[in-house]
């Protein structure tokens, strides 16, 4: 009936998963219960569970990835505190514990933690630097929404139900393989990520087809802003990646489930088929991860410096370069595995190669900055941090792309001081920049500069407090993922790594009361404008939060900065352009496919996991059925009213011309 | 690399390298091989550091400069494109990756892992077989084994074929340098050679499993007369490596100490590699698994 699941799943011998499921349990228990008690349930139902817009669904992206960023460091803690204690000693995670940890700090924080913050943050922001009213196929991305959270959930309940893969982030066989892993992890790992994959294949579809058929009236390709480009290869990447994902993990399946032998030696399989599909894969995911985050410091260097950003041109051609370049670079991750010398010259050369367009980034960031007038906001001081760590980290990947080093330093601690120094640089600092850059675009409200700069500091200075060590560590030989050590040289670094991640942990604490003190502080931090930064691109143009509807009418797009021209225009007449002639306004209606599909996925991977086969079926037959009646369901769109639409954006033309007005007082101050 | 500030930074790496000493990683070279993987790490450093070094002061600087605040800073908020400055900042990192090619393509092809080093005194040959977790060391010209430690003639080279009778793994000697994986149902190889007599930290570089981080080694390399009073140490032993202790030695186990084994089946090797001896079994049970049970007792 239960298939393989029975009360022995649980581990019960161990009481700190327990405890610490335990405690998510009661928290989400009262978050529950306090929302159905305040009666939040319908208005939670209708206005955010079934959304399909752009903006409530990247929202919700976000916040599933902060709270997984969160569980994820919890990981990171538990692995660092370990290998402080466990030098000639056992600690206190023993190794089959220790190795679902690690495992799951890595899937958590790329998949369900960094993926979603990114995703969220060009699902709410592509669109309006668009200048458009939602992405291509809103309902669609509200079902890639949901299955990325039922794929996250597979991960958690696997705490407590079972046991998550004990073989790393990447599953290598053979270890993964069913005579070395009999457990369930690896089958966790699998159906998570196959259900949240295509959730994010279809979200990089939607957003391809975005940026490539929905842009405003005017808005060519060069003067999309440099997010929109950075999302679009990121997206391209995404698109292309992504089903080599989904067909490695099949293979892997039938492997696990019947027996087949793609990825063991006999029967004509062979492993390293899997290390070299899995990185075709996992290195274009590593651009995936830093483009939009190259995007996100593009338009928040160019905002603070008050300037337009330096060479255009350049950055979308070393943005393609990046796009293009990085599907070519993935053997440089197994140097080691025995391939001649010309294979391992020529991906040593490509992978150097990414750091030409990297460089010349770097470069252009430094030529916006320079004769700019920079504002040190929170966003602003992330991005200064962002360009140090990034060329820091950047160096150590190229030394790792020279092979003959790389033979020495794979799969050492300096290898993870360095991809943690690149990610958590990048695309972590990144998705907290554009977090704090584009908070009050999403709530009207800005967040809190003291909490967010003292976060900023803590974070910076643990990154370098953890990972410095660690590069050192490896340098003298420490592998990654040891459970415990006996070379008293690498303790002290060890140790170290651990004070670091102390103060990380202060830079996080710091990130929560700022949200929280921002949020108390709401009416004090309230932004009118719709323009809290002086910015420069079309999403400041509109109300903060913008309507359903976007904008009232399109802009009509000129040059590459069309905001900026139509604010300097509008200051320099003294007048707000006139009054345009409102039309109804047309939006997609909100659905519950999204949800109930995931639902239903989330039931049929767990019974694939226990072999519950006619839950299996059962699950799948409600998931398919849920996009049939989607499919019938004719009334799709509603339509706001002329009426409305005059009304909310009179609202906002109204706060513009007290905006206006102040600008002119100010201008006449003497200087 | 013949550039004075390119030098003076080696030089500074360098500096850090007494750090290392004794630590048995790859800072502390003492093979050729490694001590030429150490070479190139510092040069590929030293030409990377004379660019990313100024690079961040330049960053870090106009990032200070240009503030708000600063009265003195000259405003040209009209500088967006310039192509000299395009040029040269494609230039810089253009320059910098060519030079960096021509250490890795030189550098690729002299320290190729496969390729037999040179010398006036013969090769040592020797078999590796990872078993979990475990290392397994046979020499076939001598017919004997050992486990968990590797022992050589010191300033001689030693070729190593190289497989694994279960998961991958990756056999690494830091200070001796470079590594290789082994996989099961296939032979990769690997040529090192030690300077001098010494004691040297060996270890799995690839996650194998819950024994993982058991699975290390010593290398002891010794005079040839030191060596050839071991071989014959060991031909007086008791142990006998045939396919019945071969297949109670690749069940998942970790040793507490080393051992040896006078005699091994000469075909041994070849039978693991290709697989007529089986992949060793994994664990009979884990959790979720068949029947779900604890896991079984080590």
């Amino acid at each position: 009936m239960l298939g393989k699941l029975t009360w022995d799943a649980v581990p019960w011998d161990q009481p700190i998963p327990l405890v610490a499921a335990g405690v998510v349990g009661l928290i989400l228990l009262g978050v529950i219960g306090w929302i159905v008690v305040k009666g939040y349930l319908p208005y939670l139902w209708r206005e955010w569970i079934t959304s399909v817009d752009h903006k409530r669904i990247g929202v919700m992206y976000t916040l599933l990835g902060l709270v997984m960023l969160l569980r994820g460091f919890v990981d990171a803690i538990m692995m660092r505190s370990q290998q402080a204690l466990a030098y000639q000693a056992a600690g206190y995670l023993p190794p089959e514990h220790y190795n679902q940890v690690f495992s799951a700090h890595g899937v958590i924080m790329i998949f369900f933690g960094a993926m979603p913050v990114i995703i969220g943050l060009m699902n709410f922001v592509v669109p309006l630097q668009l200048g458009i009213r939602d992405v291509a196929f809103p309902t669609l991305n509200s079902v890639s929404f949901w299955l990325t959270a039922s794929g996250a959930l597979l991960v958690n309940i696997s705490l407590v139900v079972g046991e998550f893969a004990r073989t790393g982030w990447l599953p290598y066989p053979p270890l993964s393989e069913v005579s070395y892993s009999p457990g369930v992890g690896p089958d966790y790992y699998v159906w998570a990520l196959q259900i949240s994959g295509i959730g994010t294949l279809m979200s990089g579809i939607n957003l391809v087809t975005t940026i490539l058929k929905m842009r405003a009236p005017g808005m060519g390709y060069f003067r999309m802003p440099m997010f929109c480009w950075t999302a679009l290869t990121s997206n391209l990447l995404i698109v292309a990646a992504f089903p080599i994902l989904t067909a490695t993990l099949a293979m892997l399946t039938l492997d696990r489930y019947l027996g087949f032998h793609f990825f063991t030696n006999e029967a004509g399989g062979n492993m390293m088929m899997f290390e070299n599909l899995i990185w075709a894969w996992g290195h274009p995911e590593v651009y995936i991860l830093l483009l939009p985050a190259l995007g996100i410091f593009s338009e928040i260097i160019s905002c603070f410096s008050g300037k337009p950003l330096f060479g255009y041109r350049s950055m979308v051609l070393a943005t393609l370069w990046i796009c293009l370049n990085g599907f070519m670079t993935w053997l440089h991750h197994f140097f080691t595995m025995g391939a001649g010398p010309g294979v391992n010259t020529a991906f040593g050369i490509s992978t150097a190669l990414i750091s030409v367009a990297t460089g010349v980034k770097v470069f252009n960031y430094i030529f916006t900055m320079y004769g700019g007038t920079i504002r040190y906001t929170t966003p602003m001081l992330w991005a200064v941090g962002f360009i140090v760590a990034f060329v820091i980290g950047g160096m150590t990947g190229v030394l790792l792309a020279v092979p003959p080093a790389d033979w020495q330093l794979h799969n050492s601690l300096f290898l993870v001081a360095h991809f943690h120094n690149v990610i958590i640089g990048s695309t972590v600092f990144g998705a907290f920049a554009g977090l704090t850059f584009w908070f009050p675009k999403a709530f009207g409200f800005k967040l809190d500069e003291t909490w967010g700069k003292r976060a900023f500091w803590f974070t910076f200075g643990g990154l370098w407090a953890t990972f410095l060590p660690l590069y050192m560590a490896g340098l003298l030989g420490m592998t990654r993922r040891m459970q415990q050590y006996d070379v008293p040289e690498w303790r002290p670094w060890v140790l170290a790594a651990g004070v670091g991640t102390i103060v990380i942990f202060i830079g996080v604490a710091c990130q929560v009361i700022q949200l929280v003190v921002s949020i108390r502080n709401r009416h004090a931090l309230r932004d009118e404008t719709g323009d809290p930064w002086d910015g420069r691109s079309l999403e400041w143009s509109t109300t903060s939060p913008p309507p359903a509807f976007n904008f009232a009418i399109m802009p009509n797009v000129k040059d590459e900065e069309p905001y900026w021209t139509i604010k300097q225009k509008a200051i320099e007449s003294q007048n707000l352009a006139d009054e345009p002639d409102y039309k109804p306004v047309h939006m997609p209606r909100n659905s519950p496919t999204g949800f109930i599909c995931a639902f239903f996925s989330t039931i049929t991977g767990f019974a694939l996991i226990w072999l519950i086969w006619w839950m299996v079926i059962a699950g799948l037959v409600a998931a398919f059925a849920t996009f049939v009646v989607f499919a019938w369901w004719d009334k799709r769109e509603y339509e706001i009213p002329a009426e409305e639409v005059r009304r909310l954006d009179r609202e906002r033309r109204a706060a513009r011309q007290v905006w206006l007005r102040d600008k002119a007082a100010s201008l006449e101050e003497p200087a | 690399m013949n550039s004075g500030p390119q030098r003076r930074l080696a030089s500074i790496v360098l500096l850090a390298a007494p750090l290392a000493a004794c630590s048995g990683g790859p800072l502390d070279p003492h093979g050729p091989i490694a001590e030429q993987q150490r070479l190139l790490i510092f040069n590929a450093l030293a030409v990377m550091l004379a660019i990313v070094i100024p690079t961040i002061l330049v960053a870090v600087g106009f990032a200070w400069w240009f503030r708000e605040g600063n009265p003195r800073a000259k405003r040209r908020p009209d500088f967006v494109y310039s192509g000299r400055v395009e040029i040269v900042m494609w230039a810089i990192p253009l320059l910098t990756v060519i030079f960096l090619s021509g250490l890795i393509w030189t550098g690729t092809y002299n320290l190729d892992p496969y390729k037999r080093l040179v010398s006036d005194r013969p090769t040592t040959e020797v078999q590796v077989v990872a078993l979990d977790w475990k290392w397994l060391f046979i020499y076939p010209e001598q017919r004997i084994a050992s486990v968990n430690e590797l022992v050589v003639p010191a300033g001689a080279p030693v070729h190593f074929d190289m497989t694994s009778a279960s998961v991958m793994n990756t056999f690494s000697i830091p200070q001796l340098g470079g590594m290789i994986y082994v996989m099961n149902g296939m032979v990769t190889q690997i040529n090192l050679q030690a300077n001098h007599p010494g004691e040297f930290y060996g270890r799995s570089a690839h996650f194998s499993g819950d024994g993982f981080s058991n699975m290390r080694f010593t290398t002891r390399a010794v005079t040839e007369d030191d060596f050839a009073r071991w071989v014959e140490g060991v031909r007086g032993g008791e142990q006998v490596l045939d396919r019945a202790a071969y297949e109670e030695l690749m069940k998942q186990s970790i040793p507490e100490r080393p051992f040896t084994f006078r005699d091994v089946d000469p075909h041994l090797f070849h039978a693991v590699t290709t697989q007529r001896i089986p992949p060793a079994p994994g664990p009979s049970e884990g959790r979720g698994g068949p029947g779900i049970q604890e896991r079984a007792q080590k």
